[in-house]
């Protein structure tokens, strides 16, 4: 398979790959940042985390719409609007449902699989109804388009950058948040000991909110920053949500080191594979060897290094 | 290899089975014809015991159809279209009179995208509601649920979808492509006018891209000159990263991309190529699964400079397909786009009231009897004739897409192609 190319191309396949890799990595790592929080800090199933990343899509899309059509001069900025808008919308939506749902749920936490499969399906239809069943574009500003030649294969995608220091950013963000400041410090208390936490005067209620909050939220960015890639429908959601709980479980819940390193090594190994082998067989050969490496390290990768 | 020799023999004794059945109906359509001499389509309804002998629901004054089609799920998307086209042409036959002199009436059943919920649904239509003709499915997987429950139940289907081919029932009317006849034409133009030689070809990793591709396949390397495909790859449906077969484009520098990307999958396809710089004003891309529905999701700008190769494009310039743009859009607004498939739904309800119209009957026998020869001179694609196969013969066009999400037709092939479910040399 390699007797195809010559040195010069297969050095040159090599970078390109690294590269489509770097951005499949900060693309998993962008879905999977708020479901470890959802999932590995507060040990909720949330089957419903694609829909969050939807709603993010759909701000994103609407957002784009507004400055099109009242404020054009603005448009090459909009991105960054949407993003927050996205944030805000998705997250609120998150504190909504834990107030509603999920906090009666904390004690049974396979019950909460159900109870956000459930929500997931709602969504849905409410998107359908709402926003109609087709898919929509977002336009993209100029600038984002097109890419910046390194030599005359090997190009490196603007949007792809884009993703990269986004994740960079939010990534660099939750970990400050979570292990640097006083609420990260809250948040842990009460994920290791509720009772305890509550005796020592830390508001669970309200962390708990703010936490699943936040996991939405961050959702909420990568659904936006997914309409450089992909399309946004109702139910594009569900396209995402395997591959995010596979990341966040290959690296261990808990972890957020766990979920970066599992991000690349699930990115990298599929990238190069899809270059030799073809797409559908790179995502079996991937999906089999983390099944295997489950079996023999059922809490994940990484989770031992972390301090918990 | 070996499984695939198994697949062949068991269509071709499929097919010949049909063929013996189909030998046997010439008989049939002398006595309906004999009804309909007695009772001028137009002129008078005939009494209901003589068009309905077997306990549809006709009444003297309605008739009624169904509609089955995913209105929830992953499908509503697509299948939107469809629905909206078979009940403007259900409105636009009540108004000119109905059907044998009777409104038609439909029932709606939603197929939620579930292929077991589409074989049901087909079965309560044609058991509780003893609906005349079923308008309906999209997916190949959803067809072929429903087949022999249509089958069993003797009732008559009419499947709007292009389609992977190799199939063929008295009781159903396709009225999209099969395969070749969506695929060949294209592929001569794509090497004849663009001088492709070498090839991509690029799908989503399902029975219909790799059926065509399959096909596609064959015909560049056994029917084009000189021409050799480089490169073969399916991904799975909903995949968005297509950056590593990006860089083997890059690399091998077909002349032709040729792609069966579907859904939402298509909206990453086409934004990636555009970002990692694959101009298609420099290199051809021909795409058999892109139409104006796709469009709208993927966005002009990204799709512009691409070809598609169907049968249908909305901005076809007949006046045929004027009437029917201008009635779609006033029946279900301004913003709507036409795809090639919503067309194929259009000419459902039509083809079959033309059919009961030369029965002299509703009976689901005398159709598919009657099917063969059917012609409609008002499709908005220009003409269609059923084929005895029960596949339309039809024409293939390219179009070359706009950046506002529109196709300007490039080619079409002079004559209507006939129709080949079951290509000899290309299985």
């Amino acid at each position: 398979m390699f007797s195809d190319y010559s040195l010069a191309e297969l050095s040159s396949i090599f970078v390109m790959q690294g590269f489509a890799g770097l951005i499949l990595f900060s693309v998993f790592l962008l879905m999977a940042l708020g479901l470890a929080i959802i999932f590995g800090q507060m040990g909720v199933i949330n089957m419903a985390h694609g829909e969050f990343m939807i709603l993010g899509a759909y701000v994103t899309y609407f957002t784009s719409q507004f400055f099109l059509n009242f404020i054009p001069d603005l448009f090459s900025v909009y991105f960054f609007v949407a993003m927050i808008l996205a944030f805000i919308a998705s997250g609120a939506l998150g504190m909504l449902v834990e107030w509603l749902m999920i906090r009666r749920l904390y004690k049974r936490p396979l019950d909460t699989l159900l109870a956000t499969w459930g929500l997931s399906l709602i969504l849905q239809q409410f998107y359908r109804s709402v926003f109609g069943p087709r898919e929509v574009g977002v336009e993209l500003p100029s600038w984002m388009m097109g890419s910046l030649p390194l030599t005359d294969v090997v190009e490196v995608q603007i949007n792809g950058l884009f993703v990269m220091a986004l994740t960079i950013v939010i990534t660099i963000a939750v970990a400050l948040l979570m292990y640097k400041s006083n609420w990260g410090k809250q948040v842990r208390a009460v994920v290791q000991n509720r009772m305890m936490a509550s005796a020592v005067g830390i508001n669970t209620e309200k962390v708990d909110r703010y936490t699943f909050g936040l996991g939405c939220g961050i959702a909420g960015i990568a659904g936006s920053a997914f309409t450089m890639i992909g399309s946004t429908g109702p139910t594009s959601g569900q396209l995402y949500i395997v591959d995010t709980f596979l990341v966040v479980v290959f690296g261990g819940a808990q972890s957020l080191l766990g979920t970066i390193a599992s991000a690349f090594t699930i990115s990298q190994a599929q990238s190069t594979m899809e270059f030799f082998l073809s797409g559908s067989t790179a995502k079996v050969l991937t999906l089999l060897s983390v099944v295997i490496i489950l079996m023999l390290r059922p809490q994940g990768l990484f989770v031992i290094k972390v301090r918990r | 290899m070996s499984s695939n020799n198994d697949k062949s023999n068991t269509f071709s004794s499929t097919r010949r089975k049909l063929l013996m059945g189909m030998a046997t109906l010439p008989a049939v359509p002398l006595l309906a014809q004999a009804g309909l001499f007695s009772t001028p389509a137009h002129a008078q309804t005939p009494a209901t015991a003589d068009v309905n002998t077997t306990g549809l629901a006709v009444t003297d004054d309605e008739v009624t159809v169904g509609i089955l089609h995913s209105i929830t799920g992953t499908m509503a998307i697509s299948e939107t279209g469809s629905v909206q086209a078979e009940k403007l042409a259900i409105e636009q036959i009540n108004a000119m009179g109905g059907v044998l002199g009777r409104k038609i009436k439909y029932v709606q059943e939603d197929g939620a995208s579930d292929w077991p919920t589409f074989a049901e649904k087909a079965k309560k239509l044609l058991v509780q509601d003893k609906v005349a003709a079923i308008m309906g499915c999209w997916t190949s997987a959803s067809r072929k649920a429903v087949l022999p429950v249509v089958e069993q139940y003797n009732g008559m289907l009419y499947y709007p979808t292009f389609y992977e081919g190799l199939e063929q029932s008295k009781n159903v009317i396709y009225t999209g492509q099969e395969a070749t006849q969506q695929i060949l034409a294209g592929l001569d133009w794509v090497q004849r006018e663009k001088n492709g030689k070498t090839f991509y070809l690029i799908g989503s990793d399902y029975i219909w891209p790799r059926t065509s591709m399959k096909i596609a396949r064959k015909h560049i390397e056994g029917h084009l000159k000189d021409s050799s495909v480089v490169g073969e790859e399916y991904f799975p449906l909903g995949h968005t990263q297509f950056n590593s077969v990006i860089n083997k484009i890059k690399l091998k520098k077909p002349d032709v991309i040729y792609a069966a990307v579907v859904g939402g999958s298509n909206v990453a396809f086409y934004k990636q190529l555009k970002a990692a710089g694959i101009d298609l004003s420099k290199q051809t891309l021909l795409t058999i699964s892109v139409t104006e529905d796709e469009i709208d999701g993927i966005g002009g700008e990204n799709f512009a400079g691409a070809y598609s190769c169907m049968k249908y494009f909305q901005s076809l310039d007949n006046p045929n397909n004027k009437d029917f743009v201008a009635a779609f859009k006033k029946m279900w607004g301004e913003k709507t786009v036409i795809g090639d498939v919503t067309q194929a739904a259009y000419l459902g309800p039509w083809l079959w009231k033309m059919t009961v119209e030369k029965a002299g009957s509703f009976d689901v026998d005398k159709i598919a009897a009657a099917s063969p020869g059917i012609e409609f001179t008002k499709a908005p694609e220009g003409y269609v004739k059923i084929h005895k196969n029960h596949h339309l013969w039809s024409k293939t066009r390219v179009g070359k897409a706009l950046v506002d999400g529109q196709f300007e037709v490039v080619f079409e092939t002079p004559d209507l192609i006939e129709p080949d479910p079951f290509p000899k040399g290309y299985q």
